[in-house]
């Protein structure tokens, strides 16, 4: 059990009001509020820690380094990575899937190759790897779903050839909430050969993620929707896989030696962080992995699904109300709209009363079209989040029904 | 009528209005109300692309003057729309570049105006100043 009245304690955000009521947060899929410890650890750096790493001989730069540094290792101990070089630090999941596609676009695909998305994916794991195939001449291949929001199996395995030099899907869908059958893909792609990148960015927040016993090849997810701050993010790369990739971008801290005849770049994980990181970004996420390790995945894991259950229910007895992506596996996540009332309209009122959720295409515009939808009104819970807040929500949208029908 | 007539002919008409709720419930009403396009109408070459919901513009210029005909897919943007309509439609294409919009932050409504709504507002009033700077133009 959750000490959910501890935990709402320890978000300032949450105890405000949003035009006169009492805020109720729904949209943590986009992003998620920070506990006081993370908003603490970021500003004790910049009062009392801060100076460049990986430079200075000077104290100051050396206790910076080795705080960064130790954020490395409890972030490859948390993802139970083998080695903590295999972690790299990056703006977010954006940023590290541009890291992959650009390598594999510069190094490994050519005219003929194939790419493996899902139908599924946001547009960070969609519109990178259209780039990394218009540059090498590679094609883009597309798992569809189904009625349910859920892959369809029977076609990844047709579609997955000897042409295909990646699979890059999510682990959950943040638009439809479904959790993907990851490990099914991972091991019938191996046995092909093909690596595989997962999109963790909606997973890791609601679940301990385990990069070994997933085996897959690339980990990419954001540190502002892990309860951490925004602009940075991890990349997970096994070792043998990074090694194979060119450096992203060139800059300081990347290189080992430099002349204009010939650079020498740097090991791992330096190769692919160029330039001054953002030192304080990577303790405000190690302090967040720590918040959430302390009340534990799996205990969070469990609320959230309470939460679902309870949402789901309560909200399909809202008539005319239809919930996009009703797989057996979700995150907790409700995708729905209202009749043939506008999500626009939807989210309008309701943030009139001080409700707090996503409205519009999400990022995922081929699942809307897959739908037939303009979009949809999206209720996504997080830990600190109640059963009396869906409440709220329920009673909001049944004035919603009311006014525009 | 001028621009701001009806501008404040609007704003007097919100003035009736104490709570938020009774001003989008007439915003929703104002919305129901408006002719808007016929759907063969609504195609590519008359929307103005929003990221939340869509809103298709059609000008026509009349003996100097010109007319707007809105929609929109979400009845409070329809609404919306069909206020601006309102305001700039039977003005020439000069009064028109030279009008200020002070109605809607004046009736409260400022937030559907923030870029980040991406409802097809701003963009709307965008083309519909693009317009008018056309028929000055042709005009010329």
């Amino acid at each position: 059990m959750l000490d959910l009245s501890k935990i709402r304690k320890d978000f300032p955000i949450l105890h405000q009001e949003v035009n006169g009521k009492p805020l109720i947060y729904f949209d943590n899929a986009a992003s998620t509020q920070k506990p006081k410890a993370v908003i603490d650890r970021i500003s004790r750096y910049y009062a009392q820690e801060h100076s460049n790493i990986h430079r200075g001989v000077h104290s100051l730069s050396a206790a910076a380094t080795e705080e960064y540094e130790l954020a490395r290792k409890t972030i490859q101990q948390h993802l139970n990575a083998s080695h903590d070089h295999e972690i790299i630090f990056t703006k977010g999941t954006t940023d590290g899937i541009n890291l992959v596609a650009n390598g594999f676009a510069k190094s490994i695909l050519k005219p003929g190759d194939e790419v493996l998305i899902s139908e599924l994916e946001h547009h960070s794991n969609i519109v990178p790897w259209q780039l990394a195939c218009e540059s090498s001449g590679a094609k883009l291949k597309v798992i569809p779903i189904s009625d349910s929001g859920e892959w369809i199996m029977k076609d990844f395995y047709k579609l997955l050839s000897k042409k295909t030099k990646i699979v890059a899907v999510n682990h959950v869908s943040n638009a439809l909430g479904t959790i993907n059958p990851v490990n099914d893909v991972v091991d019938t792609a191996h046995r092909m050969g093909v690596p595989v990148l997962l999109d963790g960015a909606q997973a890791a927040p609601h679940m301990n993620v385990d990069v070994k016993a997933l085996n897959c090849d690339f980990y990419v997810l954001s540190g502002h929707k892990l309860f951490g701050p925004t602009g940075v993010g991890v990349l997970y790369g096994k070792e043998e896989w990074l090694n194979k990739l060119p450096p992203y971008q060139g800059g300081g801290d990347m290189i080992k030696s430099v002349s204009f005849e010939k650079t020498e770049y740097n090991e791992l994980p330096f190769k692919f962080e160029a330039g001054t990181p953002h030192i304080a970004g990577v303790l405000g996420m190690k302090t967040a992995i720590d918040y959430c390790n302390a009340i534990g995945f799996d205990a969070i894991a469990k609320y959230e699904h309470e939460l679902l259950e309870y949402g789901s229910k309560k909200l399909s007895s809202i008539e005319g109300l239809t919930i996009y992506g009703t797989a057996e596996n979700k995150a907790s996540v409700i995708s729905f709209l209202i009749d043939e009332i506008h999500p626009y309209d939807t989210g309008t009122i309701l943030d009139k009363l001080g409700i707090a959720v996503r409205t519009g295409h999400h990022c995922t515009e081929p699942i809307m079209t897959r739908f037939g939808i303009p979009g949809t009104v999206r209720a996504s819970f997080a830990f600190y989040n109640t059963k009396e807040e869906i409440d709220v929500l329920y009673e909001g949208l049944l004035r919603v029904k009311k006014m525009f029908e | 009528m001028t621009i701001n007539d009806r501008q404040n002919e609007l704003i007097e008409e919100f003035s009736m209005f104490d709570d938020w709720m009774e001003k989008y419930e007439y915003i929703i009403d104002l919305g129901k109300e408006v002719t808007g396009i016929a759907d063969d109408l609504k195609t590519d070459d008359y929307l103005v692309k929003g990221c939340q919901s869509r809103v298709w513009l059609i000008p026509s210029n009349k003996s100097g003057r010109v007319y707007f005909d809105a929609d929109s897919d979400a009845i409070i943007t329809r609404g919306l729309v069909g206020m601006v309509t309102r305001v700039l439609s039977d003005a020439t294409p000069k009064e028109i570049l030279e009008s200020d919009l002070f109605f809607v932050d004046k009736i409260g409504l400022k937030e559907h105006l923030s870029p980040t709504r991406s409802n097809g507002l701003v963009s709307m009033i965008k083309k519909i100043k693009t317009y008018a700077l056309a028929y000055t133009a042709k005009a010329n």
